[in-house]
């Protein structure tokens, strides 16, 4: 089967990307000499179909039963040319690919030099070439389901396309309900769409289909596995309310001592609400939840005579006695749709955010001029006597976006237009106020988002092009510091409202899910894509889906787009059923490896494991690979003292001859 | 020219500005000046109009604050811009005679106000103190400033720290009539060469000495030391945060009653730019009898005192309000007895305030050194 080598060597010109820069024609009768290469050619594009088509043909009529092409990096097109040989009736791991694309032309400028590099890059290639081994493929089965992490919009239109087709979905919610963040806007950008009204439907149906398991309040705890096959463990947060039982009534929250008293986030803290409390009126599941951390009962063991909940609960649903608990399944494929936290402007000080009630935030406003707020959609400041509605109303555009100051260089794509929306509410509702906003660009690049803002400034909005520096009090208004760079005038503009436009920042909490399914983050903290144009709602890890925010910062019909994206190619793996499995993992001599585990705590993808063998009458340990969970990253060959680990296609007597070609090695 | 203009925009990375304004908009001095930072950098990618720039008057009126640079979202030094045009102008020696006088005095004596080097060290001419030796190992060296070693006002508050450090016990010493000059305004002046001979000769200075780290009393040495001497061997802090962590080791005790509603005015060079807001209030909340009130404007959004940028040699042509009368103005409405500075530039443009607006009857200056003066029993 291992036949004497005959080497094909295919020069790629990549257009000029590499001929620019290398000769290739110098190339190619440098390496058509090599030992073993029966021939050599270049080719304007070897990618093409006229590209791969040379190489089938050489591989039928000449016999070669290797290849080496040097083009691009195997990232790009080693699936490719692998294809090519499988069409060619040859073992696809019988490819070599030198780059000279990346490591060569991109990176040189002396034609001489880089000819030179290219011929010793080809060289060592081919050295390596006549030393592969075939390889076989193996495909493992797929579990047909899939875990969602996150219910905000994203996560939901992820689990319907899911379920929609047919598979089952877990969908895993950190909150007592799902909803996310579009659940907290009042009305959405450009079109002026009732934020809730669209949206809840769609939770209603996530709650009623049968092929989704809801779990809120909970949590991933742990995943292990691979692609088609993760184990996934949940915990399932007490919320100290049977959910068979409670039947959202309402009377616990109404009747709790601590009624009103505790800062509600879904209304980002302009409203409060109870010890137990349902986040919003159409909270999917609507159950009730008993904060654990105020619940006077639960942090200081005594709630009057009896707690209050317990006493006005006909349904008999408290139950303080209630454990955390754990559900474990199985899925093929996991989507992360975790979202974002906005930026917390305290980190911004000179905007006095902690100094004075009247500066608010975005995610504030939109819960104030909201029907469904606690205010009932009136914008009145100060209470009791002293409220007031306020006439002058600033927003301040680029809060914690942009800016390096505060580490985040990114825009936040949506705050241009959530501006213009919140200040024509606030508009409609104040005919008579005010209303300006400070910025430094406009970027209304989506659909009717250009529309939308002519529409706002003919309604009487001021932009005013400057982005404050600071504010501060004075005889008891608040003083916006600004510079109008049109005019090159510092103003000092007093207001009584001041809304900052705060941006989208990576979830606190982040980390948790990288270490969960060994995810990667971009410079921008958000989680990484497999690739920013060709794979993005993919991840490093197989298997493993992204979409919303929580890949960075984005729009509604952004994010429902690509959770769309996400449900297709996660569908993709579950109809399927099957996926194929890394071929060049790591294989341990049984018969040199002295058992000391290192590999075991040095594989980042738990792919090892000790097993006990016979060894000539002796029980001994050593390691074995599980070759479906080896990601043939080459660590612990690396890391082997004894030597006994060698990767497939990367074995030492296939590398080192290479690398002894490259000069490094003697 | 063409390798000029290069360094002056890429010295300053002037093509990274968006132009946003935030500069601009925050700089203190706006109020009563025709400064515009913003313009500055957007008009300085003009190779041709460097000199011309330079020739504004309003160059001088920067403070060197930094709020401009604190604020920019895309990490420039504004202020630096305005810096490099006063350096065109003292390389050509073009420069008011306060400010090349100044300079010379730097050059010559290690100080700007024209003193006799050999004067350096009569504050302490009745006080027991070290002087560091070369090589001799200890604790806190202690950086005392020009303005403070000269000017008769404010020598008590060198003679006060004197006291409290005796008193907790502190190994310290001074560096004597070889102390030279931060710098700090220096660079602020324009003058680079100097500056960075002054950086030099400091570094080596200071490194002959076995110190643990260096306490500065002055935030502009502070943070000329701190922030521009990267070749140094040792901690750099402010006093207050020596004497803080006194208080917090119970090594310094406070006794003696100060019933005063005392209000912090926060340094530029203390806070904003090197974020130290606590120790001194905590220091100020220790002492006995006072009441601590702050200014609305605090902190990170204090308002700038005019002293520094090399405003002590450049009056400001204006008729509008002193930012430091403002400043006195607000404290006085909030009924402080004491507007408590920790910097010996804000306590003589604040104090000039206060008698110019005629409060001496209701208020004082005094820097902390002064307070805690008062408050400990020797």
């Amino acid at each position: 089967m291992n036949s004497k080598p005959k080497i094909g060597v295919y020069i790629c010109h990549c257009g000029i990307n590499v001929a620019k820069t290398v000769d290739v024609d110098e190339v190619t009768e440098f390496s058509s000499q090599l030992p073993y290469v029966k021939l050599a050619r270049n080719y304007s594009y070897m990618c093409s179909d006229p590209g791969q088509n040379l190489i089938k043909d050489d591989i039928a009529n000449e016999g070669l039963n290797r290849v080496v092409v040097a083009s691009c990096s195997p990232r790009m097109h080693e699936p490719t040319f692998r294809k090519t040989l499988i069409e060619a009736g040859i073992n696809p791991f019988f490819l070599e690919m030198a780059n000279i694309r990346e490591h060569c032309s991109w990176v040189h400028q002396d034609k001489e030099e880089a000819t030179e590099k290219a011929k010793k890059l080809v060289a060592a290639s081919v050295s390596k070439a006549r030393l592969l081994e075939p390889l076989e493929e193996k495909e493992v089965e797929v579990e047909p389901a899939s875990l969602v992490i996150g219910g905000g919009i994203a996560g939901i239109q992820a689990a319907l396309d899911i379920a929609n087709a047919g598979f089952k979905v877990y969908m895993v919610e950190k909150t007592p309900s799902i909803g996310g963040k579009m659940a907290q806007l009042d009305k959405t950008f450009p079109t002026l769409d009732c934020s809730a009204c669209i949206l809840t439907p769609k939770m209603v149906d996530v709650d009623a289909h049968p092929n989704i398991e809801l779990l809120t309040y909970s949590q991933v705890e742990e995943i292990s596995g691979y692609v088609g096959n993760f184990d996934v463990k949940v915990r399932k947060k007490a919320r100290y309310v049977d959910m068979e039982k409670c039947t959202g009534c309402g009377l616990c929250a109404e009747e709790c001592r601590l009624a009103d008293r505790i800062p509600s986030e879904f209304d980002a803290g302009v409203g409060k609400r109870s010890g137990i409390y349902l986040p919003f009126p159409q909270a999917v599941p609507a159950k009730f939840t008993i904060d654990p951390e105020r619940c006077l009962f639960l942090t200081r063991g005594k709630c009057g005579k009896s707690p209050k909940c317990v006493d006005v609960c006909t349904a008999e649903a408290i139950d303080f006695e209630q454990k955390d608990e754990f559900v474990e399944f199985k899925v093929g494929a996991v989507i992360v749709a975790t979202g974002y936290d906005v930026f917390d402007a305290s980190r911004k000080p000179e905007y006095g955010y902690d100094n004075y009630d009247n500066v608010l935030t975005g995610l504030e406003m939109e819960r104030l001029v909201s029907a469904s707020g606690p205010t009932g959609g009136s914008i009145a400041l100060g209470e009791g006597e002293e409220a007031y509605v306020p006439k002058d109303i600033a927003f301040i555009k680029c809060v914690g976006s942009r800016d390096e100051s505060v580490g985040n260089e990114y825009c936040s794509r949506v705050c241009c237009m959530y501006t213009a929306k919140l200040a024509h509410l606030v508009k409609e509702k104040i005919p008579e106020a005010n209303v300006r906003i400070y910025y430094m660009d406009v970027r209304a690049f989506g659909k009717g988002f250009e529309e939308f803002y002519d529409r706002v400034r003919r309604e009487g909005i001021r932009y005013i092009r400057g982005n404050p520096s600071e504010i501060f009090k004075r005889n008891g208004r608040l003083v916006v510091k600004v510079e109008d760079t049109l005019t090159a005038t510092p103003l000092e503009d007093e207001v009584d409202l001041v809304v900052l436009a705060v941006g989208l920042e990576p979830r606190k909490d982040s980390r948790e899910i990288i270490d969960l399914l060994r995810l990667s983050q971009s410079g921008d903290r958000f989680y990484l894509e497999a690739h920013p144009k060709l794979a993005p709602v993919d991840t490093a890890t197989d298997g493993v889906f992204v979409a919303g925010c929580a890949q960075g910062p984005k729009d509604i019909p952004d994010s429902v787009a690509q959770a769309k994206g996400a449900a297709s190619s996660a569908l993709g793996l579950l109809a399927s059923g099957r996926v194929k499995v890394e071929a060049q993992v790591s294989v341990v001599d049984e018969a040199t490896c002295r058992g000391c585990a290192y590999c075991v705590e040095i594989c980042p993808y738990g792919a090892i494991e000790m097993v006990n063998v016979n060894r000539m009458g002796h029980e001994v340990q050593v390691a074995q690979v599980n070759e479906v969970l080896c990601k043939g990253c080459g660590a612990c060959v690396a890391g082997c003292f004894s030597g006994s680990i060698q990767q497939r296609s990367f074995k030492d007597r296939q590398i080192l001859p290479q690398i002894a070609v490259l000069g490094v090695l003697r | 020219m063409e390798t000029e203009l290069q360094s002056f925009i890429e010295k300053y990375d002037l093509l990274g500005c968006i132009q946003c304004g935030r500069c601009t908009g925050g700089c203190p001095v706006t109020v009563r000046t025709n400064l515009n930072v913003r313009r500055f950098v957007y008009d300085s990618l003009d190779e041709d109009i460097l000199e011309e720039l330079a020739n504004l008057p309003e160059i001088w009126d920067c403070t060197a604050c930094s709020t401009c640079a604190v604020r920019c979202p895309k990490g420039l030094k504004p202020l630096e811009v305005l810096i490099g045009l006063r350096g065109i102008l003292v390389e050509g020696g073009r420069v008011q005679p306060t400010v090349r006088d100044a300079l010379e005095s730097v050059f010559r004596e290690g100080n700007p106000w024209d003193k006799p080097r050999a004067a350096r060290c009569d504050w302490m001419k009745d006080l027991d103190v070290r002087i560091a030796e070369p090589g001799e190992a200890v604790e806190n060296l202690i950086f005392v400033c020009c303005t403070i070693v000269y000017d008769p006002k404010l020598q008590v508050i060198a003679q006060n720290l004197v006291r409290i450090l005796n008193k907790a016990g502190v190994d310290f010493a001074f560096i004597g009539e070889d102390e030279t000059c931060c710098g700090s305004e220096v660079h602020n002046l324009g003058e680079e060469g100097l500056f960075e001979m002054l950086v030099e000769d400091n570094t080596e200075l200071l490194n002959s000495f076995n110190a643990k780290r260096m306490v500065t009393i002055s935030p502009h040495c502070y943070t000329a030391f701190k922030n521009e001497h990267p070749d140094l061997k040792m901690e750099v802090v402010h006093y207050t945060q020596l004497v803080g962590e006194l208080l917090e080791d119970k090594k310094l005790e406070l006794t003696r009653e100060v019933p005063q509603r005392i209000v912090f005015h926060d340094p530029c060079f203390l806070g904003k730019q090197n974020h130290v807001f606590d120790e001194p209030r905590y220091i100020l909340g220790n002492i006995p009898g006072a009441e601590l009130v702050e200014f609305d404007r605090c902190r990170e959004r204090s308002l700038c005192c005019e002293g520094g940028g090399g405003k002590m040699w450049v009056e400001t042509e204006s008729t509008k309000e002193r930012l430091s009368d403002t400043r006195v103005k607000d404290a006085r409405a909030l009924e402080a007895g004491i507007l408590a500075v920790a910097c010996p530039f804000c306590e003589l443009t604040l104090d000039d305030s206060v008698k110019a607006k005629g409060f001496e009857e209701e208020m004082r200056v005094a820097e902390i050194l002064e307070i805690l003066g008062e408050a400990i029993e020797d």
